[in-house]
């Protein structure tokens, strides 16, 4: 993992020029997008403004309500809170797949949909989500990363074919390019839908559970890239129930709760207090069975994060101490 | 003996029903991909059902009929559409309860205005006597279906495989939806003609189900499964001439015995391969009987 390639490589590499005009808008829609979204302008700074956002589902749930996340630069921010808190709804509000019915979501000063244009918007889906049957090889789902920067027949160029490989190369899943996507383990998969990201270039990375049946050392791995992509001046938002791993990989945490109960530096959001409030159910919940967490004083400073069930979830390290392995 | 076996092709009747069911039956194999990867199958179902109506009106208002059962396809699709998002009735009894209804409402219309079109074409199809006006019709649905897949067909298998990651890079997966779903509307108004309603769905799953079983990639399950779609209404079509039996019933059976055969034998996702690879697991190696 030597190569850095910088992030406006693949997006600037694009002179096309076209006069605008309702013939070619025609023909955008029909054919899918542009060569103009290559040449966009690269922002100096990238930030992400979630203000206010309200979500309701067509069942008339209001999953979020009013909630606002901020994230200035690059960084990489933990999205924690209970099932069905409403973390994934919060993506979705991110990545434009439902509309807010209130408040808005920019991101480098853009809409939503002109981000998605620009190819920014970058997403690795929760396992569960993907049909692992589908006859795609491994080589097909990174190359989808790059469909955005072909043209309407999406006939690949040498710079993505490249930019696969690279891709590819980075998650060390170079050897398996020719397997179908099913044929892989749990690990491996993440890593293929990691490798898409890379090829498209995604200024806002969004992954969604990504260590869920992962081993230690591909989350190590996944870890190391995902601060590499940091690094590179990449915004990354991960949906996480592994509270263990927080305090070493996450700069920003965002409880959610029906909103975003609290958002901001690892070390003080984090804390045992903010926790239970994200994570301790109230009577109520309790008496319908939903899961609940407590925090329970360990010894030697720390803290255990334990669910309804007995089970340890995490550890809280007294603050500024590293995590012993 | 050759002769024989070349007669159907000396009469001119049949020379065009194989030439229309062959490119009904390969489109239907390319479309089949898409609908067997969705779980589209009881939505083709319904759709090529839900024309019926469509051909009734459009017989009493003079037009053509491809038009009207089009229309009555993506009418019925939408209502179908309509019923799941706005109310809490699961997505399979919305399907199951409008194209009964536009069915019924088809047969309804073809008994008080009786016309020439007889229930029974639409019903169980009749290629052999299909008007050339009617082919002409045929043929362009054919070529404005491949026209999109070849446009957006690589954008339809990305939203079929991943529809969030199609959302993200901004495409309109509405318009892509809407696309397919008229693509399978438009072709089951085709093959209507060939093997009539009641059996377009087996042309709309069969081939690409076997193709699915055959290989791993979605190139060579297209391109397998249009081969299939075309071949086995080609050859199902000249078969009917010496069986002297339906024509959309012999194509349907041809493509059923093809399944069954794949189904048992394919390389990797046959029956016996699974078969040969528990016993293989069960043994240590070399110890096979
Ligand atoms: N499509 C939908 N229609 C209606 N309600 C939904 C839909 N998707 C989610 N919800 C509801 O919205 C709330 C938030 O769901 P969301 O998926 O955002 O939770 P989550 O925090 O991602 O949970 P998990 O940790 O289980 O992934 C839940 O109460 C859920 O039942
Ligand atoms: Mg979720």
């Amino acid at each position: 993992m030597t190569e850095r390639p910088t992030i406006s490589a693949a997006a600037a590499a694009a002179p096309f020029r076209f006069q605008r005009s309702t013939i070619r808008e025609m023909g955008e829609k029909l054919l899918g997008q542009s060569a103009r979204r290559r040449s966009a302008t690269i922002p100096t700074r990238l930030d992400l403004r979630a203000s206010n956002v309200t979500v309701a589902y067509p069942n008339g749930h209001v999953a979020l309500r009013d909630a606002s996340l901020t994230l200035d630069g690059p960084t990489i921010c933990g999205l924690l809170g209970v099932n069905g808190a409403g973390k994934s709804t919060l993506f979705k509000a991110i990545m434009g797949m439902v509309r807010p019915a209130a408040g808005e979501v920019r991101l480098g000063g853009h809409t939503v949909a002109e981000a998605q244009r620009l190819n920014w918007v970058a997403y690795v889906p929760q396992n569960e989500e993907v049909d692992w049957s589908f006859p795609v090889s491994v080589r097909d789902v990174v190359m989808m990363g790059r469909y955005g920067y072909m043209n309407g027949l999406r006939i690949p160029s040498a710079a993505d074919r490249a930019a696969v490989e690279q891709g590819l190369r980075r998650v060390g899943m170079q050897g398996f390019v020719d397997r179908q996507i099913g044929q892989l383990s749990g690990g491996q998969k993440k890593r293929v839908f990691l490798a898409r990201a890379l090829a498209q270039d995604g200024r806002v990375i969004l992954l969604d559970e990504p260590f869920g049946g992962v081993d230690v050392t591909t989350q190590e791995q996944i870890m190391a890239l995902l601060r590499e992509l940091r690094a590179e001046g990449r915004i990354i938002l991960v949906s996480t129930h592994d509270l263990a791993s927080v305090p070493e990989f996450c700069d920003q945490v965002a409880l959610v709760k029906g909103t975003v109960i609290a958002a901001g530096p690892t070390e003080t959001v984090f804390t045992p207090t903010q926790i239970a409030r994200a994570f301790g159910a109230s009577a109520a919940q309790q008496a319908a069975g939903q899961a609940s967490v407590s925090l329970r004083p360990d010894g030697d400073g720390t803290t255990l994060v334990v669910a309804a069930d007995g089970r340890v979830l995490g550890r809280l390290e007294p603050q500024g101490m590293p995590r012993q392995p | 003996m050759i002769e024989e076996l070349l007669l159907p092709f000396d009469y001119e009747y049949m020379r065009n029903a194989m030439l229309i069911s062959g490119v009904i039956g390969a489109v239907c194999g390319l479309l089949s991909c898409f609908v067997a990867l969705k779980g589209w199958s009881l939505l083709g179902d319904a759709l090529s059902h839900a024309v019926v109506p469509g051909v009734a009106l459009a017989w009493i208002l003079g037009l053509p009929f491809a038009l009207g059962a089009f229309a009555s396809g993506m009418l019925a699709a939408w209502f179908m559409g309509f019923i799941r998002r706005n109310s809490r009735i699961r997505e399979d009894a919305a399907i199951g309860i409008v194209f009964t209804a536009f069915f019924g409402a088809g047969l309804v219309l073809l008994t008080l205005f009786p016309s020439n079109i007889r229930l029974r074409t639409i019903v169980f199809g009749n290629v052999l006597g299909i008007a050339p006006g009617d082919a002409v019709q045929m043929l362009i649905v054919a070529a404005g279906v491949l026209l999109v897949m070849a446009l957006r067909g690589r954008d339809l298998v990305l939203w079929a495989f991943d529809p969030t990651h199609a959302r993200a890079i901004g495409l309109d997966t509405r318009l892509l939806q809407t696309l397919l779903l008229g693509c399978v509307a438009a072709v089951a108004v085709a093959a209507m003609v060939a093997v009539g309603a009641v059996l377009v769905i087996a042309m709309l799953v069969a081939p690409g189900a076997t193709a699915y079983l055959l290989t791993d990639r979605f190139g060579r399950m297209m391109a397998g499964a249009t081969a299939l779609g075309g071949g086995s209404a080609f050859i199902g079509a000249y078969l009917s001439y010496f069986l002297d039996g339906s024509t959309g019933g012999v194509i349907v059976c041809l493509q059923a015995l093809i399944f069954v055969i794949v189904l048992v034998f394919a390389p990797q996702h046959g029956l016996l391969a699974a078969r040969r690879a528990r016993q293989r697991a069960s043994h240590p190696a070399g110890s096979i009987a």
